[in-house]
């Protein structure tokens, strides 16, 4: 078992450092001198210096990629020339709502994508034909015309909820629906294909023969042995609810990451930009991993190997 | 949508009594009926992409209006019968804008999808081939590339490379390399240790022919089914891009622009708001819908 983990552990951390590879082979692979790239719209005089210095630009690439590596590996992702102020300082005061509507997003969609699954996996054809139906719906809707149309129904119509800002809970509500509804179809897709089947297993039967009712057998049971490939998915998931909360935001007119990263794309700021994506990247790295390492921990027949 | 073949649904509807013979024109309509009836979903997401073609071929026989054009006096009008979709803001007609929309969010779409699948299967072909080191730089390379979560990674092409339709087509584009590159690469591996492949090297065929004749036939296999599915994926994404603003800019009839102006009207009227999303939500769903039959049909066959 330790060793599946550690050989898990090691091809992320791999993947993680392919990925701030990457980005500094892009950096350096683009036309135009770097200087030039780092700045984005801006131009005054000492402007490219400081660059020049501070990304230690007249050293060898093979000292600048170490220490490239070196600074992503402590935290420190550069200076925002645009904004004039380090890029830690910038992401860290935007962190927190972005959070809350990803982790909002993503428990509604995993309790609505259960309850669905668990509703209608081996029920009547009809059941699961409109659950079919409904799941590809809300999977190929585009996040930002649900958000579209929720505003127009509870914000402009019944004036249930604020039509913008991060205010109280309420504000909240319609960012994470139209954030989680996509997620939740295609979990639920999975799920209950998974579920489905699981309900064949023989040991369903042992446990229906003792009579527990169907409900509990489901959620007690066949849930914890379908959500295998769900699971995996998982952290394809976070990485999708992340890029949603960047649209959502948009939509909602929502402060967070989101709108810095969008305001930055526009305004060419690429230091901003380049450690939103790899602190994504590295969200979705550790995430998916933890997730692969719970499972073997939860799977008894994975410990037992 | 269901499990049943078009065979096993006529059965079923057959006579009970299981007698053969000549069957009542009765019961042969009815077969029909339920062959038709089995594939409903496939049928009408067929014959909505049917519709999408000629939108795209002849937009201008479908409405008499100019996308671009609007009569400042007419703005914002509901809906009505000289103007089915209504007008936006600007007085320019919804219906003329979604049916030329269609124009450049199905172009970026199938443009992403073709660098998706061109490097895919480039990069799929030379990691299938007997080099593990090149193998394993390959599967890495795509593994780094899905560790960013496709959203960001596009934003990050766009910031490097500018706002534009090519853009973001390359933006979405190369965020589904690895999507393709795995099942190719996969492929490749499998039909290199097949007998066939073994048996051309024995009859003396050139590693040319065999590459040719033999492997990349079979490897390509899968490719137009998955790329089906994935266009409306594609669709989907490249849209999204547009709405925040980074691919085409107005006036540019493209839906998701289209959705994002309407958002500072939403308030006042909601036509500019719904006509271009349930344009793009249903081609998305079209090319799901026909993307997995045919992956079903596909397996089946497999």
């Amino acid at each position: 078992m330790w060793r599946r983990i550690l050989s898990r552990l090691s091809t992320s951390l791999m993947v993680a450092w392919g990925s701030v590879t990457f980005a500094f082979l892009a950096l350096h692979t683009l036309p135009g001198r770097i200087e030039d790239i780092l700045a984005g719209d801006l131009d005054y005089p000492g402007l490219r210096e400081a660059i020049a210095t501070e990304w230690g630009l007249n050293r060898s690439p093979a000292e600048q990629y170490l220490d490239f590596l070196l600074r992503i590996a402590s935290g420190d992702f550069g200076t925002s020339y645009v904004l004039r102020q380090p890029v830690g300082g910038v992401l860290g005061s935007q962190v927190m709502p972005t959070v809350q509507l990803a982790l909002a997003a993503g428990l509604l969609a995993l309790v609505l994508a259960v309850l669905a699954a668990s509703a209608t996996a081996g029920r009547s054809r009809s059941a699961r034909a409109l659950a079919a139906l409904l799941e590809l719906l809300f999977a190929s809707t585009p996040v930002f015309w649900l958000g579209i149309l929720l505003l127009m129904a509870f914000s402009f119509s019944l004036r249930w909820f604020p039509v913008s800002g991060a205010q109280g809970w309420q504000a909240l509500v319609l960012p994470s629906v139209a954030l989680a509804l996509p997620t939740a179809g295609l979990l639920a897709q999975v799920l209950r294909d998974s579920m489905e089947k699981t309900l064949e297993q023989p040991f369903v039967v042992t446990i229906r023969s003792r009579g527990l009712g169907e409900w509990p057998l489901r959620l007690r049971h066949v849930l914890r042995h379908a959500a295998l490939p769900a699971v995996t998915l998982g952290g394809w998931l976070i990485g999708g609810l992340l890029g949603g909360a960047v649209i959502t935001e948009k939509v909602f007119g929502r402060p967070g990451l989101g709108t810095v990263t969008l305001n930055a794309v526009l305004s060419h700021d690429v230091p901003v930009v380049l450690a939103v994506v790899l602190m994504a990247a590295f969200i979705h790295v550790a995430a998916s991993t933890l997730l692969d390492i719970l499972y073997v921990l939860v799977d008894p027949r994975l410990k037992a190997q | 949508m269901s499990e049943a073949t078009p065979s096993e649904a006529a059965t079923l509807l057959s006579d009970p009594s299981g007698r053969t013979g000549p069957a009542a024109p009765g019961a042969a309509i009815r077969r029909v009926i339920a062959v038709l009836w089995q594939w409903k979903g496939f049928l009408a997401a067929g014959a909505f992409l049917l519709l999408l073609a000629m939108v795209l071929a002849t937009p201008h026989l479908l409405t008499a209006y100019d996308p671009l054009e609007g009569d400042a006096l007419a703005g914002l009008r509901a809906p009505n019968a000289t103007h089915p979709f209504g007008t936006d803001r600007l007085g320019r007609d919804v219906l003329a804008r979604t049916l030329y929309g269609a124009r450049y969010s199905l172009s970026i779409g199938f443009g992403a999808t073709a660098i998706s699948v061109g490097f895919g299967v480039l990069l799929g072909i030379a990691g299938g081939q007997k080099s593990r080191l090149l193998d394993e730089t390959i599967c890495r390379l795509f593994d780094v590339i899905s560790s960013f979560p496709g959203v960001l990674m596009a934003l990050l092409v766009v910031t490097f490379l500018g706002q534009g339709m090519l853009n973001v087509a390359i933006a979405v584009g190369v965020a589904g390399i690895p999507k393709f590159g795995r099942v190719v690469r996969a492929q490749t591996q499998l039909a290199r240790n097949a007998d066939y492949v073994t048996q051309a090297y024995i009859y003396g065929r050139s590693r040319a022919a065999v590459f040719f004749h033999h492997l990349l036939p079979n490897v390509l296999l899968a490719i137009p089914v998955i790329a089906t599915v994935y266009v409306g994926t594609t669709i989907l994404a490249v849209s999204s891009l547009s709405f925040l603003g980074l691919g085409p800019q107005p006036p540019t009839p493209e839906w998701g622009v289209m959705l994002a102006e309407s958002r500072d009207v939403l308030r006042i009227a909601w036509w500019p708001g719904v006509f271009p999303g349930a344009a793009l939500t249903l081609t998305v769903i079209a090319f799901t819908v026909i993307g997995n039959a045919l992956q079903r049909r596909f397996e089946r066959r497999g």
